[in-house]
């Protein structure tokens, strides 16, 4: 509780700056609110170092009266789940605010005031321990998305932003009731820590999770709840688009893997083979959808229904491989689908249109753009060597342990992306350049090579080592699984596992099988010496 | 009946505000247009010493005129959420009646008439005496109401409202008159005392509780008796209606909490029910009305009859639960509905398309543009009535379910969120229109606000209420849970 609150801070910067923003004058708004970013991000990277990996504890714990007479706290922490999405949203604001340097043209004081109040809240959503403090930054980001949709938009703007918002509402809000519901029920608190380790009866915990699941699965979006997110990023402005794919999106996984894991392990179970079909169709279908899409946005965005498939799919496996699988692909997919929209925002700048047809072979007249197209689809579609291929190779081993069909059909989504995105990538930059547009094909200039070229980075960093991300999740992982299923933790917790199917993991799985009703209590087989 | 010179001094606020209205009334007719600042001063000065007074009261219990008047911290509470709307009304008043060129000085007479009758509506202790507020009340309401003489829709308002008002009042009278029958007082410790032991079976008693409640009903704008609600609330001029839709319904839920938890507290289990299903018509009713409305004071009415809906959550949850944080969250919700509720009508009042009032949502169009922190302002009003952090209108949502949930009645809290989200969608049409649209014609139709010093003070003290409270709720939160510990 004591020492140097470093959340508060990251919380309260991008807001303060937010203010300031409109304080300062026209024209060193973009300055400052780059400033304010990139202040955020100085600040947020000794919590790399001064973490403390081996424990799976809540560190950086603030904690303060908020509204005593209703027991709710100002209450924030950073565990190795949250660290890494912390990071993430930091390194990429600064990158949304650089990307929107000349693109955006009208109102950019509020605009820029958006993307800071984002910051605060999306920052606020990863290190909340307060269940009703959570809910208030989860739901404070939809009326700045709502805006940046709604005024910075294409076309369609307003559908899209209408939609993004009663969509994601309208799954919250259920959300809310289970919140308080679970505050009576699990002793009078909104402390998530102590929630988490409540006990609750098997029927409240069905109706829980699929309360939490309407929010959740709204916000990842698992199919067939995606229909909002691609509209939303079509229309939304680049840096909106970024900010959707790489942070929003990461909020339903991370409410999944917060929530509905450690508090609710039994439903979680029963859940699991609806949770593990709905992602695997999530996978396929995103795919599919992929391949036949001619505009890039729409492409991206079908392809993040179908990344999010395995990110889902590797959080209901109950297993160290999937699980922590499930939080590196959730910071790939935030590195390589941020820097893919990056690329779109970059291209559609010059050429005004997102059509694949109208941006054909770029590779002669933008040379250094068609490299970093062609890195991040690579790394999007898991080429070994880089990020996404560590995360996906990991929730596939851990679907594995469970289902070899469940693995071969997610494989396919493999394949698929490959499919989708060379094909993209042939066209983009391989095929013949359209002679109107040449002109306007200038090659990337020292600012967009600044908004890329930390994500080219981190895709090699993380794909070359993944090690120090693994190491500081994984106690906090252990922690979630030995909640979620004591007896598996001994099991699942090193690679010795030889027979996938052994009777333990059948177990574990088992919708009807005895594991449901017994999350708390140990099997016989796997009880910890 | 005796009564001595301290019940009196107990009484000093209400009898200063009679006494303003009187001195307002007088007044106004020999002095000069110019000087007539004066009586505005005049009113703000008397709520101010009133506000003292009865913050003095808070801790200091007492029943006076031989039981016919309670002094305590539930009724404190009330009135200084009157005092401070009505210190805004008639702040909006003196900019909107010069814009309207309504010169009428005893309007502020009227407006102080009808604050005592709500000051005697929270604080009686006796049905009768409850009575007589609220026809204080609405007498002068009704005047005001019509005030745009020259307006059609304004004389509408105030003949609808002037009938059904007198309707309701009789259906109020008539169940006092059958519970004075089937309990022998019209005091409220007496009438709980007589009926404790009995239920509904009891067919006097039944029918006392209904025309009590449809009385009440009308006076709240409750689904099926909220009819009047939407023609008044466009006719009646706007600072008027927000006068109406704020402290109007405070003091009408002041009363009626009263009524049921003091004096008919004993059946809470039988009465909940019956709220229950017009709590749940008029959440259903509300919202989904509010959705195909183009004018903005109607929509806004009808958000107000929706927001009615999630107070009585409140009311119903107090039914199933033994302490009464169910009546602590109805007076949160309505303290916080105040803010947001009239810094909307505010915005509405003072918004200008050439020269006539804009009322249409379409005349919101482009308002970003020109007034950015109008539509600021509006945007953070919108926002905290569909209940979106952190706003106030969050707040009161959030602890008006966790009543409901405490009671055993989550699906209520479930239904009346997904009608929230429903209510986002038309709130936020009015921030899509200011907002994500350009005006056709940038000549003729952008709409003008009209500022003055007084506007911006009411407009401040709303959005720093929606905010503050949104925030840090605590203060009030605590003063809601003493003023509900004060009720019997």
């Amino acid at each position: 509780m004591t020492g140097f609150p470093w959340l508060t801070l990251l919380v309260v910067l991008p807001l303060a700056g937010a203010i300031a923003v409109f304080a300062v004058q026209e024209r060193s708004i973009k300055v400052t609110a780059l400033a304010v970013a990139v202040a955020d991000l100085l600040i947020s990277l000794p919590l790399w170092w001064l973490f403390d990996a081996s424990s799976g504890e809540m560190q950086f714990m603030e904690s303060a009266r908020w509204i005593p007479s209703l027991s709710i706290n100002y209450r924030l922490g950073l565990d190795g789940i949250s660290l890494p999405l912390v990071l993430m949203t930091t390194v990429l604001m600064p990158l949304c605010i650089l990307i929107s340097w000349h693109s955006i043209e009208i109102r950019m004081r509020s605009f820029m005031a958006m993307l800071l109040i984002m910051e605060s809240a999306m920052i606020g959503v990863f290190t909340a321990l307060d269940f009703v403090l959570f809910y208030v930054f989860w739901e404070a980001m939809l009326i700045p998305m709502y805006l940046l949709i709604g005024i910075w938009g294409g076309p369609n703007r307003l559908y899209a932003a209408i939609k993004f918002l009663l969509y994601t509402l309208a799954g919250s809000v259920l959300l809310l009731v289970a919140i308080l519901v679970l505050y009576f029920q699990g002793g009078h608190t909104f402390d998530i820590v102590q929630l988490s380790q409540g006990t609750y009866s098997n029927s409240l915990q069905f109706w829980l999770f699929l309360a939490f699941f309407a929010a959740f699965a709204v916000k990842v979006p698992m199919f067939p709840f995606h229909t909002w997110l691609p509209d939303a990023h079509v229309e939304a402005p680049t840096a909106g688009s970024v900010i959707l794919a790489s942070v929003l999106l990461k909020m339903g996984t991370y409410g999944f893997l917060r929530f509905s894991l450690p508090m609710l392990p039994d439903a979680s179970q029963a859940f699991t083979p609806a949770m593990v079909t709905l992602s695997i169709v999530a996978i396929i279908y995103g795919a599919y959808m992929a391949l036949a899409q001619s505009d890039l946005k729409k492409l991206i965005a079908y392809s993040s229904v179908s990344h999010m498939g395995f990110v889902t799919l590797g959080l209901f496996m109950f297993n160290i491989q999937g699980i922590e699988g499930a939080v590196m692909q959730m910071v790939n997919h935030g590195i390589t689908t941020g820097g893919l929209f990056l690329c779109v925002g970059m291209i559609y700048e010059r050429t005004h249109s997102r059509q694949i047809a109208d941006n054909t072979g770029l590779t002669k007249p933008m040379p250094r753009y068609a490299t970093f197209l062609v890195i991040f689809s690579l790394s999007s579609l898991g080429l070994p060597g880089t990020n996404s291929f560590v995360g996906e190779f990991m929730v596939l081993a851990g679907a594995f342990l469970w289902s070899k069909i469940a693995t071969a059909f997610a494989l396919l989504g493999i394949i698929l992306a490959a499919a989708y995105l060379l094909w993209m990538v042939q066209r983009v930059a391989f095929g013949v350049p359209d002679p109107h547009m040449l002109p306007k094909l200038r090659d990337v200039n020292l600012r967009e090579m600044i908004t890329v070229v930390p994500l080219v980075v981190l895709i090699f960093l993380i794909g070359l080592f993944p090690n120090p991300i693994l190491t500081r999740m994984h106690p906090s992982v252990e922690k979630v699984i030995a909640r979620a299923f004591p007896a598996a933790t001994e099991q699942t917790s090193t690679m010795r596992q030889a027979d996938p199917l052994s009777p333990t993991v059948k177990q574990i799985t088992s919708p009807t099988g005895p594991a449901f009703g017994q999350g708390a209590q140990v099997s016989p087989e796997g009880q910890p010496q | 009946m005796t009564f001595s010179a301290a019940d009196l001094f107990l009484v000093l606020p209400e009898l200063l505000v009679v006494t303003a209205a009187c001195i307002v009334f007088v007044l106004d007719p020999v002095l000069r247009t110019s000087d007539k600042d004066g009586l505005v001063w005049l009113s703000l000065g008397t709520l101010a010493v009133c506000m003292g007074l009865t913050a003095s009261q808070i801790q200091a219990p007492a029943t006076i005129f031989s039981g016919l008047v309670v002094i305590d911290a539930y009724g404190a509470f009330w009135k200084l959420l009157l005092y401070f709307v009505t210190g805004l009304t008639i702040l909006l008043s003196h900019s909107y009646l010069k814009e309207e060129q309504l010169y009428f000085g005893e309007y502020y007479g009227f407006v102080l008439l009808s604050l005592s009758g709500m000051m005697v509506m929270v604080s009686s202790a006796d049905l009768l005496t409850l009575y007589l507020g609220t026809e204080l009340m609405s007498l002068s309401l009704y005047v005001m109401a019509g005030l745009k003489r020259s307006e059609p829709r304004s004389l509408e308002a105030s003949a609808k409202y002037f009938v059904l008002g007198a309707f309701s009042s009789g259906i109020l009278l008539y169940g006092i008159s059958l519970l004075y029958g089937a309990t022998g007082s019209t005091r409220l410790p007496e009438i709980a005392a007589a009926i404790s032991g009995r239920n509904l079976d009891d067919p006097l008693l039944l029918f006392a509780t209904i025309l009590l409640t449809v009385g009440f009903g009308f006076k709240l704008a409750v689904v099926p008796f909220h009819m009047w609600t939407p023609d008044v609330y466009q006719g009646a001029p706007t600072s008027v209606t927000a006068f109406m839709a704020v402290a109007s319904k405070a003091a009408s839920f002041g009363a009626f909490l009263r009524v049921f938890m003091e004096g008919l507290g004993g059946l809470k289990a039988n009465w909940s029910a019956m709220f229950l299903l017009l709590c749940l018509a008029t959440l259903i009713l509300g919202n989904v009305l509010a959705l195909v409305q183009t004018n903005v004071k109607r929509m806004l009415a009808y958000s107000s009859i929706a927001h009615a809906g999630y107070a009585l959550i409140g009311v119903v949850a107090t039914g199933h639960m033994e302490n009464s944080s169910g009546i602590a969250s109805v007076l949160l919700y309505l303290t916080l509905y105040a803010f947001m509720t009239f810094g909307a009508f505010a915005i509405v009042a003072m918004l200008r398309k050439g020269g006539i009032e804009g009322v249409d949502i379409e005349d919101f169009t482009g308002l970003a543009k020109r007034h950015p922190v109008a539509a600021l302002l509006m945007l953070i009003f919108m926002v905290s009535l569909a209940g979106i952090p952190p706003t106030a209108g969050f707040i009161g949502k959030l602890y008006v379910f966790m009543s409901a949930v405490e009671a055993g009645l989550p699906w209520l809290a479930a239904v009346a969120l997904i009608f929230a989200v429903i209510s986002a969608y038309y709130y936020l049409r009015l921030v899509m229109v200011m907002y994500m649209r350009e005006p056709s014609d940038l000549s003729s139709t952008s709409p003008r606000m009209v500022m003055s010093p007084a506007l911006s003070i009411v407009l401040a003290c709303a959005v720093a209420g929606v905010v503050i409270f949104g925030i840090y709720p605590n203060p009030l939160v605590n003063f809601a849970m003493q003023a509900v510990s004060a009720l019997k």
